[in-house]
């Protein structure tokens, strides 16, 4: 190892050289923030000291914009949303208690700037990085699901992008063998140069098996295991997730993991039988920051103290300097903190699975954290430094002066609502909407996923949302939907945040599950630009007030700032996961009815205004301005505990939110899920909301949901309703013999028109693969 | 929920602690082999236990093959499928004793189902190979496919011409085989799947699964233990039935060695 080609920078070099140029500047950091670590230290930092503060104060990993405003998370929880939590934000992944001895943990995160520089490799360790987070909970991943955000459908570099990236989610997820159960999709030139790679994870243990982050016991060994080191990711986080794209600078793609499932789906195994006969005492993943995030977290979370040979890591590359070393993202490796009493047992795990592993050094009671290469000391912090005392800013931030213009720019009456069509042209407009971009069936790229692997899948796209069986014996399970809609955050990011909260929420109930948790990925612009900081302070509280309105905690989550480029941000778009619990997974509701439902009433629950601004309809005609629909969480609640009592009772045999693309969007897919027509009256509704049919079609009010019910159950759905006081009327009836959607007075269209027109659009763009 | 019932453990590659039926059937072994890299191993163990079997796992580096009635190479990603799909899971010890009861006067029965397909291939006790779809991408579909022979050991529970619905997913999954050999395999009509409908990966004469002359060894791309559970299934059956993962059509290849095995003793 001594002759290696570099001059080692050591602590005691360090102290004797204060005036040695030092790059933090092209690490990332901020001249206040390398004076700030000089402070720390009382000397300059060594060359792999300035690596790990670096990295670890990035935006990424410090969150240092957003914790101010993230704070609230925490402070705003009621007792009923803390019953269920076991495990809160801090560590990898929440935990919620679901019941019978079972905990769930599911985080969601970004991988966007990577997805853009290399798609396949950076969705694929997308992918990768979260299942780690759930494995270090102590738990199997059972799950996978990704939002997914494109520039236009008809830009070249979507054609580049969104092919890689859905390879990437599918060639990574599928050979771990976790089904992808949904997400979303949504193309809007605002991700052109900012695509949005978003990938969730949900795990299942019982709760004895929950495991943390933290390095305790003098004497413990520190193991590192899994894959072996190499030059791939070196400052991801701080050079590619935290800085906008230039084109001054040189490519980024070596700061770009390379992922390896195969590798991944051993250390899953290896980690629960290591889990399974309690051989570890902490375990933390290797994700963004690499070693230098392990070692100064898991020191810092437990007694204190950590001494570790950096010598002793196993590289795939053997001319990495130290400080490459401790920076590189290289994927599959896990952390251990291991007694040595149980160091053989461990071993012989690692044999069964063919796994390496190196023990770097010891847990210490020294309270610092101290790197050796080569017998020299060339690291010794305090961990909590490094960890959690990274710089906290107070961006500033300011209610953008356009944002008055935007929000007085209605879509009603507006240039783009010029040609509202009217009767029969009716038809025509919902299959222009069903073939658009955002509407058009996704199974080219859900077709790429295995939904089925595991054998505990009981719903997957396109349904509401994604459920899976947890208990074999009792069918518990758990149903999870995440929704984002940045045009409404655009137009108020407060309300617009509320109305993705509660967007998820009622796709949680709307296949019958009882919302409990949430995780979220927050994606923006620059927090440098008081708007962008403005748009992720607003919807921040909003969130933080929805939640505490709907009773569920945020569980953990994910910030992704610097999506911009140019002075061109994203729409500020705020993914919310929601996790829901059902007693009994084979009770849970689809989207559409099928031939079995034939003469079923089709209800409309909840009321229509007049809120095209920022729909779907808006955006086909080019127009995003105005007011996001109204949000009321109270009316969410009850609709949330109407759908989850009538699906439990047998009340509806099929259910489907109204979202985006209104009530039109609904009516369609519920009819294409199971190729089923029906009959639709809307004169009745139309007068009692005092709205026109096109805009009961097209509206994107919130708080509804279109539901089919047996004759035999409509008194006992109708006096539920009434009995909550909940707005719902009949609108029609499942009919098979049709083959057609029907809206009587207006216009029929055919399944198979609706399916030409929804299911081509994709293929148009991508290529064909065989359909199905 | 019954409070009573006793936690039961995440299970753990090679842990299938369902519980049997009791039938004449639970007292048939069917091993299930796991190699690094294997996904759907728990998913062929769940259904030999609902076909109502005894499941056994069987690990990738052991020689014992534990006494065994009949075997299932489930589907994965076995060692990665670096070098070739199945290549390297062909080589493990467990598979010398597979290749040695298979082609025994007993004739142990063998699944190969998906990246099994592919090593029972590479193993050659079936002929041909796979190579990418020729649409190059991973497919995920719910798949009809009729079966062609019901003299199998997988099949016998089967009419013969009965179509049936599975799940199929794979990026490897077109079969080819010389013309020959194809030739061969219609006429001894050793092609025991055939995809109707559409074909999802341009396999030559549509074939889905295979067997070998014996009919004691089969495999196919699609994955018949993922419809085996009504609510886990696809959405539709070979009787026409459309229901909400209501397809168990898959059950029937577990059952058939089952009652098979039953039967000749």
């Amino acid at each position: 190892m001594s002759e290696k080609q570099f001059n080692l920078d050591t602590v005691e070099n360090a102290a004797a050289t204060p005036d040695t140029e030092l790059p933090w500047a092209e690490l990332g950091l901020k001249e206040n923030e390398f004076e700030d670590v000089k402070k720390i230290l009382g000397r300059r930092p060594t060359a792999a000291e300035l690596a790990m503060y670096s990295v670890m104060w990035s935006e990424h990993c410090s969150y240092k914009s957003s914790k101010v405003h993230l704070k609230q998370f925490g402070a705003k929880v009621t007792d009923e949303m803390k019953k269920d939590l076991m495990v809160g934000i801090g560590e990898n992944a929440g935990v919620t208690d679901i019941g019978n001895g079972w905990a769930v943990t599911f985080k969601i995160e970004s991988h966007n700037h990577p997805s853009y520089v290399e798609p396949y490799q950076g969705a694929a360790t997308g992918v990768g990085g979260i299942v780690r987070d759930i494995i270090s909970m102590g738990a199997r991943p059972v799950a996978v699901m990704d939002p997914l955000r494109f520039g236009a459908i008809d830009h070249e570099d979507t054609a580049r992008v969104l092919p890689g990236v859905v390879s990437g989610v599918g060639g990574y997820g599928n050979s771990l063998g976790l089904p992808n159960i949904g997400g979303e999709v949504e193309f809007d030139e605002c991700y052109q140069a900012n695509p949005l790679v978003n990938a969730l994870a949900v795990g299942i243990m019982r709760h004895e098996d929950i495991r943390l982050a933290n390095a305790s016991g003098v004497g413990n060994k520190v193991i590192l295991f899994g894959a072996r080191t190499g030059g791939d990711g070196i400052g991801g986080a701080s050079v590619l997730a935290s800085e906008s794209f230039d084109d001054s600078k040189p490519s980024k793609r070596p700061a770009v993991q390379v992922g390896d499932p195969f590798a991944e789906k051993v250390l899953i195994e290896c980690c629960l039988e290591l889990f399974k006969n309690s051989i570890v005492e902490g375990i933390q993943d290797l994700g963004a920051a690499g070693i230098s995030c392990a070692t100064s977290e898991l020191a810092s979370n437990g007694d204190g103290g950590m001494h570790v040979d950096l010598t002793k890591v196993l590289l795939r590359d053997p001319t990495l300097t130290p400080g490459e070393i401790l920076m590189s993202e290289s994927q599959e490796r896990m952390m251990a903190v291991v007694t040595p009493e149980n160091l053989s047992r461990f071993e012989d795990i690692m044999a069964k699975w063919d796994v390496e592993y190196s023990v770097l050094g010891e847990v210490t009671g020294s309270g610092r954290l101290t790197i050796e290469w080569d017998g020299e000391i060339i690291v010794d912090v305090d961990p909590k430094t490094v960890a959690h005392d990274g710089p906290t800013y107070e961006r500033p931030f300011a209610r953008p002066d356009w944002q008055d213009d935007v929000q007085a720019d209605h879509f009603t009456g507006s240039e783009a609502d010029a040609q509202r069509p009217t009767g029969g042209a009716l038809g025509n407009a919902v299959l222009e909407l069903m073939a658009g971009p955002n509407l058009c069936s996704k199974s080219w790229i859900t077709n790429q996923y295995d939904r089925y692997v595991q054998g505990n899948t009981a719903l997957a796209m396109p349904d509401d949302g994604g459920v899976v069986r947890v208990d074999e014996n009792t069918g518990l399970g758990v149903a999870l939907a995440t929704d984002a809609n940045p045009r409404f955050t655009y137009l108020d990011p407060y309300e617009g945040a509320r109305a993705s909260l509660a967007e998820a929420y009622r796709n949680v109930a709307t296949v019958g599950a009882r919302p409990v948790a949430v995780s979220d990925c927050l994606n923006f612009g620059s927090p440098e630009d008081p708007d962008v900081m403005w748009q992720f302070a607003e919807a921040v509280r909003g969130l933080a007030d929805g939640c505490m309105e709907l009773g569920v905690p945020v569980t953990g989550g994910n910030v992704s700032l610097y999506n911009q480029t140019g002075d061109r941000a994203i729409n500020p778009t705020h993914v919310v996961a929601m996790m829901g619990v059902m007693d009994d997974v084979t009770r849970r509701t689809p989207s559409g009815w099928s031939k079995a439902e034939d003469g079923q009433a089709i209800y409309l629950l909840g009321t229509t205004r007049d809120e095209l601004d920022g729909s779907e309809w808006a955006r086909l005609k080019g127009h995003l301005g105005g007011q996001p629909p109204k949000v009321d969480l109270a009316l969410e609640r009850t609709l949330g505990d109407m759908l989850v009592n009538m699906s439990r009772d047998g009340m509806i045999d099929a259910a489907h939110d109204v979202a985006a693309g209104g009530l039109a969007a609904t009516l369609v897919e519920s009819c294409l899920r199971f190729g089923t027509g029906a009959r639709i009256g809307l004169g009745e509704v139309a007068e009692r909301d005092n709205v026109d049919t096109f805009t009961l079609l097209f509206s994107e009010s919130l708080g509804r949901v279109v539901v089919s019910v047996p004759r035999s159950e409509e008194v006992r759905f109708k006096d539920m309703c009434t009995a909550r006081d909940f707005p719902f009327a009949r609108i029609g009836v499942v009919d098979a013999a049709s083959e057609a959607l029907e809206v009587q007075g207006e216009f029929t269209l055919t399944l198979d028109q609706m399916r030409e027109a929804h299911e081509g659009t994709m293929a148009r763009y991508f290529g064909e693969v065989a359909q199905g | 929920m019954a409070e009573s019932l006793a936690p039961t453990e995440v299970p753990l590659v090679g842990d299938f602690s369902q519980p049997t039926t009791d039938s004449a059937l639970s007292g048939v072994r069917v091993g299930v082999i796991t190699f690094p890299g294997t996904l759907d191993d728990r998913d062929a163990a769940r259904a030999v236990t609902l076909a109502g079997g005894t499941a056994v796992p069987l690990w990738h580096d052991s020689t014992d093959l534990q006494d065994v009635d009949a075997v299932v190479v489930p589907g994965g990603f076995s060692y990665g499928d670096y070098l070739r799909a199945g290549a390297i899971a062909a080589k493990a010890p467990i598979m010398e004793k597979v290749i040695e009861a298979a082609n025994s006067d007993a004739a142990l029965p063998v699944l190969g189902i998906c990246n099994g397909f592919q090593v029972l291939t590479e193993t050659h006790l079936l002929p041909g190979s796979m190579i990418k779809n020729d649409h190059r991408k991973f497919i995920c579909r719910d798949q009809v496919l009729r079966i062609d022979n019901n003299e199998t050991a997988w099949t016998s529970d089967f009419e013969k011409g009965q179509e049936i619905v599975v799940p199929l997913k794979n990026q490897d999954g077109q079969y080819v085989a010389d013309a020959e050999t194809l030739e061969e395999l219609e006429a001894e009509g050793r092609v025991v799947f055939r995809y109707v409908g559409v074909n999802p990966n341009g396999s030559r004469n549509d074939i889905a699964g295979i067997a070998n002359k014996r009919g004691n060894v089969v495999g196919l791309m699609p994955h018949p233990e993922h419809a085996v559970e009504p609510g886990f299934g696809p959405d539709s059956s070979g009787s026409g039935d459309v229901a909400l993962r209501g397809g168990a059509d898959g059950l029937g290849v577990f059952t058939s060695v089952l009652n098979k095995l039953v039967s000749a003793r």
